[in-house]
């Protein structure tokens, strides 16, 4: 197949890529959407065979691997639980991370297979394109394993702090690029080799000062670094398909992150230089101990909910972390049967990644025209009889109104307070991440409910 | 003066960071998860480095070092290409509208 000829090609898999992505804006046609994907992925891959031309010794390696790759991934994709699906992101971004890493050192042992030059004189505009693939690379895989670790509570997720933290990350960023001018003007393979070590360690350090419940930035980051590092091998491999694709990962990510730190009122920097939530207990703890709160039980939260005529569910972490998002459909079942009106209020950073409680509810089945984002909801809260917070706290907590001394003070909440009564589903009193006491679990309407949120959903729905 | 291949890729490059940019806030938020997947399974494209990397120049049967990380990195590119369009789909389907009658 001639050069031209698979270069239309590559470009055709990149416009079916962006319909791919242009299917998710409705459920509807996302699943169209995702065929597109598909489609596109298998025309890239065939046309790189055919381009080859020579059906060498090779063929049948490169095919074993593929295949092998291919049943693990397979496997994976039916076999893991919903709640897993932050870790199978993180874990699935290393996996970039790393071919891009490995493309990247194949190119530069053998460039001739790339049409790139020969070993120790490559093409000076490919090996800047190649450092910064590779680099990029590297520091989405060890990045991306921390954020796994974490997220799978391997590693603990409180943030890692230390002396001389960020000094320590400017000085090995300011070292990629003096690596990168050092390895293009000399040409030689140690520097790459150092270029692509210090990468490894700069993604391990950035990550693992960040707490679990920033998460939701840290995978969006992720995303959007794997992206710029496919495209920075498509550079080098002079391959639209892979630019392509790598602009629309690159830009897709950095619009989550901007989503997501939008939704903490925080700005990006101050999310990657990390902390929050290890320093701040001190602030709240004092005075406010021993304050008296309403706490009941699974026939008391039946009963307010058996008279109300509207309910909003309002899901958090804890949900996924108790996996009770059947048992609370089940408890939505029985209320919708007394024709009480049930619907869903979702923070844009509950749980641990963009859209992590949409699918979770979609898995038990609600139906998702029966969930809404906080802009839409809001409003809904002041004529709502009971909220029904399962496994969130920081999100509905009022003080990022009214406290301006608080860490979340800016923060959008859900107006749970504005609810004629709340109910908490938490096991204890205990501060959320942000290390701050909620305001709402004083309040007079307030019933707190302690006890693990999948228990306490199915002894309400046997007391509907 | 003939421009440089260069500058039509960093065209592409930058046009489809715009597209990008445009195609994804039209993305319904509850639809960020799988986004993220199937964003996942396309950053994988760069498989057909990988392929090049391990069909890279072997008339004899044997492999050189670049060949070998080729491989791996085929495997690599395998596991997230099917397994995010995969997980995708999975997901995808458990989105279903309220259903009228029940």
């Amino acid at each position: 197949m001639s050069a031209n000829l698979s270069a239309i090609f590559y470009l055709i898999s990149g416009v079916l890529f962006i319909l791919a992505l242009r299917g998710l804006s409705s459920p509807e046609t996302s699943r169209q959407g995702n065929f597109f994907g598909i489609l596109g992925m298998t025309i890239a891959i065939t046309v790189t065979f055919l381009s080859i031309g020579s059906l060498s010794s090779g063929l049948i390696y490169v095919l074993i691997f593929l295949l092998i790759g291919g049943l693990i991934g397979a496997i994976i994709a039916y076999k893991i639980p919903m709640t897993a699906m932050p870790e199978l992101v993180a874990g699935f971004h290393s996996l970039v991370g790393l071919s891009a890493v490995l493309v990247a050192i194949s190119a530069f042992l053998n460039p001739e297979a790339f049409n790139l030059g020969s070993p120790g004189s490559i093409k000076l505009a490919s090996l800047i394109e190649m450092s910064i693939g590779a680099a990029v690379g590297a520091i989405t895989f060890s990045g991306s394993i921390i954020a796994f670790l974490k997220l799978q509570g391997i590693m603990s997720g409180s943030p890692i702090i230390f002396r001389g933290q960020h000094l320590l990350n400017a000085l090995l960023l300011i070292s990629i690029v003096v690596l990168t001018y050092l390895l293009c003007s000399t040409q030689s393979s140690n520097f790459f080799w150092i270029l692509l070590s210090v990468s490894f360690l700069i993604g391990f350090l950035l990550i693992i000062p960040i707490g679990g419940a920033d998460m939701p930035v840290v995978i969006s980051m992720l995303n959007s670094y794997s992206g710029w590092a496919a495209a920075g091998i498509g550079f080098t491999l002079e391959n639209s398909a892979l630019i392509i694709t790598g602009a629309l990962v690159g830009s897709s990510g950095a619009i989550l992150s901007y989503i997501m730190c939008k939704g903490m009122n925080r700005s990006f920097f101050n999310v990657i230089l990390g902390g929050f939530g290890a320093t701040e207990q001190s602030a709240t703890s004092g005075d406010k101990k021993y304050r008296p709160v309403k706490s009941g039980n699974a026939e008391d939260a039946a009963f307010l909910m058996k008279n109300a005529s509207s309910v909003i569910i309002v899901p958090g972490y804890g949900m996924a972390v108790a996996q009770a998002q059947h048992a609370l459909r089940e408890m939505v079942d029985t209320l919708k049967k007394n024709d009480i009106k049930v619907t869903y209020a979702i923070h844009p950073v509950a749980g641990r990644m963009p859209g992590h409680m949409n699918v979770l509810l979609a898995e038990a089945n609600v139906p998702y025209d029966e969930v809404f984002e906080l802009e839409e909801i809001n409003n809904d809260f002041a004529n709502a009889d009971v909220a029904f917070v399962i496994g969130a706290n920081d999100v509905t907590n009022p003080a990022a109104k009214s406290d301006p001394q608080s860490p979340i003070y800016g923060m959008p909440i859900l107006d749970v307070e504005k609810c004629k009564s709340v109910l908490f589903v938490k096991r204890s009193l205990s501060a959320g991440y942000a290390g701050i006491d909620n305001d709402l679990f004083y309040k007079e309407n307030t019933l707190m409910l302690f006890a693990d949120a999948k228990k306490m959903t199915e002894e309400i729905t046997k007391n509907l | 003066m003939e421009i440089d291949p260069f500058i039509f890729r960093l065209s592409i490059f930058i046009l489809s960071i715009f597209i990008g940019y445009y195609v994804v806030w039209s993305v319904t938020p509850s639809l960020h998860t799988p986004l993220m997947s199937v964003t996942n399974a396309i950053s994988s494209v760069i498989i057909v480095g990988a392929i090049t990397a391990g069909l890279a120049g072997n008339s004899n049967s044997e492999f050189t070092i670049s060949n070998i990380l080729g491989f791996l990195a085929i495997s690599l590119a395998a596991v997230n290409i099917f397994g995010g369009f995969l997980v995708t789909q999975r997901m995808l389907q458990m989105y279903k509208k309220k259903k009228k009658d029940k």
